[in-house]
């Protein structure tokens, strides 16, 4: 079962890349995306057993995150499917410089898009930390041509500095899982286990001063791939110049996974008695995150970018609540849930209206309300439900990991964060509402129709993160408990 | 044995000022892929006490993957970009020898604090990974042209290979065999992104790929 998750997706994304029927592939896209959903689900019945003496395995963080970036990749595919369909000239003119491009073939997307669930895949469920590793890198170079779909020289730049920052940052995670091992080691005994439950019960006799560095090259490799900042650099461009809903699944579902390496080793660190140590650099790291993405948040003039630079922002929050732990670590695996949605939901939406308005600017866009209602309002929505207002899913974990902080004694960082939550308030709503206010400036003011996928997705996920916020499924909230217990230090 | 495991590491870590000091990218991608033969050869000579045959033919995929194919690689993008075959560094190479000499003082001092736990076979393991990982860095970040970053990434990718070698640990074939698959799809696909820069732009000069930024 396990390993039918990562074959599945794989499979079908070689199919993908050597037929040549349009329609067959987008077919197959939306059931491949829709069985491995099933699958997933499933997994929530029916335990399935570890396989391969442990390698792959289940546990209730890995369960969450495969569910999650299922469903998430379910979504999005019925939105590439439209999008694909409207993309079909073959010729485009540039939105910002009137310069003429095409786009990538159809079959290299798709493709892409179903061996980059695959990767996702592997990573929530390989317990095996240079397994874990192995994936990781893996999502890189499957999700670096979906950036690369609209073949001009910004998109081309985006993926040059994409592919190289994420590579090297995920080099010296790689050194770090090195060092995780020689930690590991044992006078006189060469073999060593680097698989996760064996380095847990071992953790006590682990060589602190390796553990520590290990940690440490694992957060910085992990974290450039999440953007945590100072290593974020290349997720505003990515974000800004991929397609929409590439852009949706990579903030949505990749920043996670890189989310997931940070936590396997945090987990090993807390096993071996270096919580505290973990836990500061991930308080620290998630603090300046958060301040850096506000910066930029402020006075930014590009909607998607600001989109971008909230993923950074979220992504702090990520860390803050793990590394404050205890009862924030319920709030953080809670808000991983709002975040994807929110973030998932906000990108397709911006999509649609990068296709009716044809900018990215924000001062061009007004009166979204009129021109498309639909999307108007989901953006408005989904404005509210990121700066954390009630009664969304965000609101709900961004105030359980404050109430952590003030329980902890900790009021410096409760005083950060919300100052840094008040000025991204302001930074984000302000230009997001007057977009979908205003009057409408360019042309007519009759209302745009679009294709009625491209709002029911968002709404959807928009449906998703109402429910988390005003009720959470007793299913939902024990396994999300048991998932934080894995990392929220006693 | 000792000897051979000190000289291979001695070798590795000229090949790296070679890199650091070279004006031409063709000295560059030997440079680079001799590193690759010689980390095959060291992983030969570190399980020599007991040679099974999986380790042999990892250390020969290894170095036939580092050392053959990844340069022809990187001569085919270099090729195709139709670059002029000057380095074109950010510093003049004097600079980067020095720095790298300084690197080298540093990885010593590191590898000084940073004990191997159990007894390792030679003490100039830690210092030769972290200076080539070290050298990476900074040709990643000292040198104008996208193809050198590759050559960097390669580099720096080769330093964390020899700190694995340095652990001897066996990890199992399987994560293996990812890693360098990995490797090698990673640099197959810079190097794609590289011929994609110089059709798109006539020049892979990376400093100018910079219209991507925050106007606030």
């Amino acid at each position: 079962m396990l390993l039918a998750l990562i074959l599945l997706p794989a499979a079908a994304g070689l199919v993908c890349l050597l037929i040549a029927s349009d329609p067959a592939r987008r077919a197959i896209l939306i059931v491949t995306a829709a069985l491995e959903a099933a699958l997933s689900i499933a997994t929530w019945v029916n335990a399935p057993p570890a396989q391969f003496g442990g390698w792959l395995a289940e546990d209730a963080l890995g369960r969450l995150f495969v569910t999650l970036t299922s469903v998430l990749f379910l979504a999005c595919s019925v939105y590439a499917v439209a999008y694909l369909r409207e993309e079909r000239e073959k010729v485009h003119s540039d939105i910002e410089e009137g310069f003429f491009f095409s786009n990538a073939r159809e079959a290299s997307f798709t493709g892409c898009l179903l061996l980059f669930l695959s990767a996702m895949s592997l990573v929530a469920l390989s317990q095996h930390l240079a397994l874990l590793w192995v994936a990781v890198e893996a999502t890189t170079l499957a999700s670096a041509p979906l950036i690369y779909f609209h073949r001009h020289h910004r998109s081309l730049e985006a993926t040059w500095k994409y592919l190289l920052i994420c590579s090297v940052g995920i080099a010296l995670a790689l050194l770090g899982v090195f060092f995780l091992a020689v930690a590991a080691i044992r006078p006189g005994d060469n073999a060593v286990s680097l698989i996760l439950a064996d380095l847990l019960k071992d953790a006590p006799r682990l060589n602190a001063i390796w553990l520590k560095a290990a940690f440490v090259l694992m957060l910085v490799g992990y974290g450039s791939k999440m953007g945590l900042a100072p290593f974020h650099t290349w997720l505003p461009d990515a974000h800004s110049e991929a397609p929409s809903v590439a852009s949706a699944l990579l903030s949505g579902a990749l920043l996670n996974c890189a989310f997931l390496g940070i936590l396997r080793a945090h987990e090993v660190c807390i096993a071996g008695g270096l919580g505290a140590f973990s836990g500061g650099l991930l308080l620290g790291f998630g603090l300046l995150s958060m301040g850096v993405a506000a910066a930029f948040i402020v006075g930014q003039s590009d909607y998607k970018r600001m989109l971008a630079y909230s993923s950074v922002e979220h992504m702090g929050i990520l860390a803050v609540g793990a590394g404050i732990g205890g009862a924030a670590a319920f709030g953080a695996i809670l808000h991983v849930v709002g975040h994807s949605f929110a973030k998932a939901m906000l990108f397709m939406v911006a999509g649609n209206l990068l296709a009716v308005y044809r900018t990215k600017t924000s001062n061009d866009v007004s009166g979204a309300l009129r021109i498309v209602p639909v999307s108007g309002l989901l953006w408005m929505l989904g404005i509210l439900a990121i700066i954390g207002a009630p009664p969304f899913g965000p609101f709900l974990s961004e105030f359980v990991i404050l109430k952590a902080a003030l329980d902890q004694g900790r009021n410096f960082v409760a005083m950060a964060y919300l100052a840094v939550l008040a000025i991204v308030v302001a930074g984000m709503s302000a230009p997001a509402m007057a977009m979908a206010y205003g009057r409408p400036r360019t042309g007519g003011t009759e209302p745009v129709r679009q294709s009625i996928v491209f709002s029911a997705v968002p709404a959807l996920c928009c449906a998703a993160i109402l429910v988390i916020g005003i009720y959470l499924p007793p299913v939902l909230n024990r396994s999300l408990h048991e998932a934080a217990h894995l990392f929220s230090r006693g | 044995m000792n000897q051979v495991i000190d000289s291979i590491l001695i070798l590795l870590t000229l090949t790296g000022f070679v890199l650091l000091g070279s004006s031409r990218l063709a000295a560059c991608i030997k440079a680079v892929g001799i590193q690759g033969a010689l980390l095959g050869l060291l992983a030969l000579v570190v399980q020599s006490g007991d040679l099974s045959i999986t380790g042999v033919v990892l250390a020969l995929i290894g170095a036939t993957v580092k050392g053959i194919l990844l340069p022809v690689l990187l001569f085919r993008a270099m090729r195709e970009a139709d670059t002029t075959r000057e380095v074109e560094p950010l510093i003049s190479f004097n600079l980067s020898v020095l720095a790298g000499a300084l690197e080298l003082a540093m990885s010593l001092w590191i590898g000084r604090h940073l004990r191997l736990p159990a007894d390792p076979v030679s003490s100039f393991f830690v210092p030769a990974a972290i200076f080539t990982i070290l050298a990476g860095l900074l040709v990643i970040v000292s040198r104008r042209k996208a193809i050198t970053q590759v050559i960097g990434y390669l580099m720096l990718e080769n330093g964390v290979y020899v700190f694995g070698t340095a652990v001897a640990l066996r990890m199992p074939v399987l994560v293996e065999l990812g890693i360098l698959l990995d490797v090698f799809v990673g640099v197959f696909v810079m190097g794609i992104a590289v011929f994609h820069i110089s059709r798109q732009f006539d020049h892979i000069d990376s400093l100018r790929l910079a219209s991507l930024n925050d106007r606030v």
